[in-house]
């Protein structure tokens, strides 16, 4: 289903791009932060992977908003994509 | 010991697994967007509104800028200094309760020379950051670090330390009433009348400000200011450099365009990084200097950091919700591996450890608070001469038993090569140093050049300032090819001229 990604930040990873629309393949079960994460790290990350995810979340000092709400009050990652969901990764550090 | 990953068998407090849909812990009702510090969900309108509180409770409660001051807002583009761009607006601003009252001006400064942009990507930076300073009518001054070569010697001295209290000697809150009954004086609608000073002074600074950003810089200045950074070997000691430069370079302007006060827009994460880095550095006998709130060591020029109080999460989120645009501008260090510096291996460690500890940030800055200048005995004939040339901090230079200092020496002493050192090769050409007969090293007596050996710089650059770093950024540069450009670079000739008038044993 159709997601708007936006970026701050660590746009530099994605080829510069800040906004991104991606459409998920269908599957079974609902998608997951933490596969969301996964599709990402295989399928948009330009380069210098560990800059954005680290193990199986985000690395440390990139805040995620669903919707423009914090992902803690989701559940982080085992929250499950709605379609439409807006799905931002702020960088808060300093480089990169 | 301490480890970020450590093993504790369980017994880990962890936070909690995230409950789903929250409400606001202040008004209780509508539901929370945002958790900040360990577990405080705030809904937006209640984040919005302790945001800018917080602001003005920070200024308020430390009373330092007096009403009708002129005040330079420090912004770098960051997330951090355009927010507090923002929240010195909408303090400022005509119906706000208890309004601000001083006169702001910006000022932004771009290092892309040193960081290797190209001048497309600077100037189209640059662009995008004029717009956004436009939008403020404020009185704006770009400032690209090339011309940190043209700046006085004067920079690095600090000031006369008389506080800039209005003549009449007042106390904040009696100015602040002072002010306020001069304005009501004057006009009958007082927010009007200063509202007309500060659109006169911007629509003054206009021409002037036209000047201020095409100041040309020629390519040659740029490639100067690069071979000073490459000739850098860490990047610890690059970032300091650039830190530095820029630090006086905000100083010059402050000082030559008559603001008091500088506004840093460091956030609390920032400073908690900062204070872990700088004891990593050697910087510990200027700490409360470095992170504090205030910051005398310029003397007529105080530079306070409003946003000491917010963590890096408050503010991105603060900036996405009420669309405050922050212009990213690569740096040094962006995209740079954890251990390229001191100060990325710091930033990693905080981020990490806060990721798990939600407290952590919160617990170095409540340690920071805590931490005071201990003002030495003003004794007028060590006044002058005990700061360092680089950051004008006390000299940590008291040589007790056991002391940091102390140490340094002897192992200096125990490391240092016997003999001659090698003669120095600038360029090809080699030119010896005569540490060899006893005596200091020689200069050559043209303006501007300074011959030493590395190791003559090492010794004296100790003697001069055992903040680590300082020793770190000078005794790895080139000296001699630096003071060779021609004209030379301002702190380096200015720290040869010292050497050469202490000239003495090394």
């Amino acid at each position: 289903f159709l997601l708007p990604l936006g970026l701050t930040h660590p746009h530099l990873l994605f080829g510069s791009v800040k906004e991104h629309h991606v459409t998920l393949p269908n599957q079974s079960e609902p998608w997951d932060m933490k596969q969301l994460l996964v599709w990402i790290r295989g399928n948009m990350l330009k380069e210098r992977p560990e800059l954005f995810v680290q193990g199986d979340t985000v690395r440390p000092g990139i805040l995620v908003l669903i919707n423009d709400a914090d992902w803690e009050l989701m559940g982080e990652l085992e929250y499950e994509l709605q379609d439409k969901d807006n799905v931002v990764f702020i960088s808060t550090l300093h480089g990169g | 010991m301490c480890q970020v990953d450590e093993e504790y068998n369980g017994q880990l407090e962890h936070r909690g697994a995230p409950r789903v849909s929250k409400k606001c812990v202040k008004c209780k009702e509508n539901t929370a967007v945002l958790i900040i510090r360990a577990g405080d969900a705030f809904c937006r309108g209640c984040f919005k509104d302790y945001f800018i509180h917080k602001f003005r409770a920070m200024l308020g409660k430390n009373r330092v800028i007096f009403p009708g001051e002129k005040v330079l807002l420090a912004v770098s583009g960051g997330p951090a200094s355009i927010s507090m761009l923002s929240q010195v607006q909408e303090g400022l601003s005509r119906d706000a309760p208890k309004k601000l009252r001083f006169v702001p001006g910006i000022i932004y400064i771009d290092d892309g020379g040193a960081s290797g942009q190209s001048m497309e990507e600077r100037k189209r930076a640059v662009a995008q950051l004029e717009s956004v300073f436009r939008a403020t009518n404020y009185h704006y001054h770009i400032v690209h670090l090339e011309q940190v070569s043209s700046l006085p010697s004067s920079v690095l001295e600090a000031g006369s330390s008389a506080t800039e209290k209005p003549e009449t000697g007042l106390s904040y809150k009696a100015a602040v009433d002072h002010f306020i009954q001069t304005r009501k004086n004057q006009n009958q609608h007082s927010d009007l009348s200063v509202e007309n000073g500060q659109s006169h002074l911007s629509s003054l600074s206009m021409q002037e400000v036209q000047n201020e950003v095409t100041s040309p810089i020629t390519p040659e200045h740029t490639q100067a200011l690069q071979r000073l950074f490459a000739s850098v070997r860490t990047l610890t000691a690059k970032e300091d450099l650039l830190h530095t430069l820029r630090q006086h370079l905000i100083l010059h302007t402050a000082r030559t365009q008559g603001y008091t006060k500088v506004m840093m827009g460091d956030s609390c994460s920032r400073l908690a990084i900062k204070l872990l880095s700088n004891i990593s550095l050697g910087r510990g006998a200027s700490l409360a200097m470095d992170t504090g709130f205030s910051d005398p060591r310029y003397g007529d020029v105080v530079i306070v950091r409003p946003m000491r109080d917010y963590s890096s999460k408050e503010i991105a989120y603060y900036n996405r919700m009420f669309d405050i645009p922050s212009v990213f501008i690569p740096g040094l260090d962006t995209k740079a591996q954890d251990k390229a510096s001191i100060q990325r291996l710091t930033e990693s460690f905080v981020t990490k450890l806060q990721t798990d500890f939600p407290s952590t940030v919160s617990t170095i800055y409540r340690t920071s608070e805590k931490l005071h200048t201990a003002c030495p005995p003003q004794n007028t004939n060590t006044q002058l001469s005990a700061k360092c040339l680089l950051c004008v901090c006390a000299l940590d230079t008291k040589l007790e038993e056991f002391s940091a200092y102390q140490a340094t020496l002897i192992s200096e002493q125990l490391s240092q090569r016997r003999g001659q050192g090698p003669g120095f090769t600038p360029g090809g050409q080699s030119q010896g140093c005569e540490t060899g007969e006893g005596g200091c090293c020689s200069s050559a007596k043209s303006v501007g050049i300074h011959v030493s050996c590395p190791q003559c710089i090492r010794l004296q650059c100790l003697h001069y300032c055992t903040a680590g770093l300082c020793t770190l950024s000078v005794q790895n540069i080139n000296t001699v090819l630096i003071l060779r450009c021609n004209p030379p670079l301002f702190g380096l000739y200015k720290v040869s001229k010292a050497f050469h008038r202490d000239a003495g044993p090394c």
